[in-house]
């Protein structure tokens, strides 16, 4: 089986084709061994690791109010294993209200986002002097960073702001319409990039026919184009989806949050322009007891996402045309 | 049936100049927040204070004095921020590229139930959301020592596996067999095969991975923010996001000076290979 005999008739020929998933094999140290040690270590163990530990109540003996750092020494740390309870201690006041900030931000910048990306890259691909600069434009606010981007809108909306006496975090409105403008200023290039493959790909010959047969140009739109770019709605639907909610970044650099309002029902502060990503990290944040529930909500979230992302999918792949 | 044919007539239509005049002042918009960032870098902060929008005057404009203070601003050296922004950003995603396209290969040339298995958990991996695991990863990250801007690369490859495995396979799947197999006659084992003849092959799937995760990691702010010892390592985002917490009061010039000396590399870099990284989106996510 050296790797250097010459091959001397076609049945040894023949027999090293066969045995070349074999010889592949032998090289699993070489080819898959590191990354999936690497896999092990940041995705695997961490994820098995998430499960348990929301089911531990961390305590620390004379613990201050200090901020936790994460790389905090954890020698300190006792954990004593309570269940379920973190589960129902995770569903707080600052949990819904970030989980129906999410839920509406992502409904407003789904629809913005793709109505507008679709409409800009439907006006790109018609003939047109400057499409290629358009677009280069419109795709540059991907490249920058959610923490810069929102520093930099921070600016913008602040300096817009004072010319009416007020700021950026005053309330929780213009906190969310905020992050709306930012995140749709960002990600409306991305999708249009996606939008513009997918309208290149429709056939003349079907546009053709249509014309042919009388379809004006709304016609023609609905029923012969949207229906081919399906694919792309889809992809697109799910990016933006999976995006707004797990969006922190650009949360945190924006409006970090605040301001901080009392629920009165609850009796508790909350962070009214939180996102469910933020709501997770601040409450791991407030003290090493809170490790257990922020984990627990992290352990939500991911269910949430997960079974959001799935069921995009389904739904809107039943609606593609079949080829 | 990819190439762009014209939808209506031959020439330009007067209703294509006013869609282009229509765009040109579109975009001209859409640049607002980048041109603000510009025009304040140049301004004395309390000019920026009273209002932002104003271009710089004779008395507002400072020249270079907010990228000399930008420097040294906020607790921590820009410039080392920077490099450590480099060193993680270029070795992780060569890390990723190079592991993650052998490790595809071999997934899709050996059908056994470990890749299958490898596989599919690369799949979930996608749709899990990094603050799952984030808590615990910075702990085991911690305990073994990998918190260094050195060892984070390791991280990156581990979490970022998913995406880029699943990518390479799509790609590699469709590559036809008999060229490998002319290879292995002509004697090459399968590092051979691999280096010499399917990684050349791979190169547009390398530039459309390698873009993604080149947005991801130059950009990511909580991975290095939960992995690294922030007062020893910055990288540029939470560079950025420090600087508000430093002072009382922020510089914003200072702050301006900073963003606009971070965005400018990406802006370069994109104006020399937009083609590909417009090309690269697409085809990525094409393939998701």
């Amino acid at each position: 089986m050296g790797k250097n005999v010459p091959a001397a008739s076609g049945r040894a020929l023949r027999l090293r084709r066969h045995n070349s998933k074999s010889t592949i094999k032998r090289w699993f140290p070489l080819f898959v061994l590191p990354t999936f040690l690497c896999f092990i270590i940041g995705f695997v163990l961490p994820f098995y690791q998430g499960i348990t530990l929301s089911t531990y109540n961390f305590t620390v003996p004379n613990f201050g109010d200090t901020l936790v750092i994460p790389n905090a020494d954890a020698s300190a740390v006792q954990m004593e294993s309570v269940g379920l309870q973190n589960y129902e201690k995770a569903l707080d006041a600052g949990f819904m209200n970030a989980f129906w900030n999410t839920a509406s931000f992502a409904i407003v910048s789904i629809v913005l986002i793709n109505v507008v990306a679709f409409a800009i890259a439907y006006a790109l691909t018609q003939k047109m002097r400057g499409s290629n600069v358009f677009r280069t434009v419109f795709f540059m606010p991907n490249l920058i960073g959610g923490v810069v981007l929102g520093y930099i809108w921070n600016l913008i909306f602040g300096a817009i702001l004072q010319e009416y006496g007020t700021y950026l975090t005053a309330n929780a409105t213009y906190g969310f319409w905020g992050l709306v403008i930012l995140v749709a200023w960002q990600q409306i290039g991305y999708m249009m990039i996606i939008y513009i493959a997918g309208l290149q790909a429709v056939s003349e010959d079907m546009l053709e026919a249509a014309r042919i047969d009388g379809a004006n140009g709304w016609q023609s739109l609905f029923r012969v184009i949207i229906p081919n770019v399906m694919p792309s709605i889809t992809i697109c639907t799910f990016l933006t989806l999976t995006n707004s909610f797990k969006m922190f970044d650009q949360n945190l650099a924006l409006t970090g949050g605040l301001p901080q309002i009392i629920d009165k029902e609850a009796m508790a502060k909350i962070n009214s322009t939180e996102l469910l990503a933020l709501n997770i990290f601040s409450t791991y944040n407030t003290s090493k007891n809170h490790h257990g529930v922020a984990q627990a909500k992290a352990v939500i979230f991911f269910v949430l996402v997960a079974v959001l992302a799935l069921t995009q999918q389904w739904a809107t792949r039943r609606k593609e045309v079949q080829q | 049936m990819a190439k762009k044919t014209p939808r209506i007539g031959k020439k330009y239509t007067v209703g294509s100049t006013i869609l282009t005049a229509f765009f040109t002042v579109l975009c001209l918009v859409w640049l607002i927040p980048i041109i603000e960032v510009f025009i304040n870098a140049f301004k004395h902060n309390n000019a920026i204070n009273l209002d932002a929008f104003a271009l710089p005057t004779k008395e507002t404009f400072v020249g270079f004095a907010n990228f000399v203070k930008g420097f040294t601003f906020g607790n921590y050296p820009f410039v080392k921020s920077l490099l450590y922004s480099l060193i993680i950003t270029v070795s992780s995603v060569a890390l990723i590229l190079l592991f993650c396209s052998m490790t595809a290969w071999y997934i899709a040339r050996v059908g056994s139930v470990f890749s299958k298995i490898f596989y599919y958990l690369c799949l979930f991996s996608m749709i899990v959301p990094f603050q799952m695991v984030m808590f615990a990863l910075s702990y085991t990250v911690d305990r073994l020592g990998l918190n260094t801007p050195y060892t984070i690369p390791v991280v990156y490859l581990g979490f970022g596996a998913g995406l880029a495995i699943f990518m390479f396979v799509g790609f590699v799947k469709g590559i036809p067999l008999d060229i490998e197999e002319a290879a292995s006659i002509d004697g090459c084992g399968p590092v051979r095969t691999y280096f010499k003849v399917v990684l050349p092959m791979l190169k547009p799937t390398l530039i459309s991975v390698g873009i993604l995760e080149l947005m991801w990691v130059w950009n990511d702010y909580l991975l290095p923010y939960l992995v690294l010892d922030i007062n020893e390592y910055r990288t540029i985002p939470i560079h950025v996001q420090y600087l508000k917490g430093s002072y009382g009061t922020v510089d914003l010039g200072a702050t301006m000076a900073i963003i606009l000396m971070s965005i400018l590399p990406i802006i370069i870099v994109y104006m020399f290979c937009q083609k590909h990284i417009i090309k690269g989106v697409a085809a990525g996510a094409v393939k998701g």
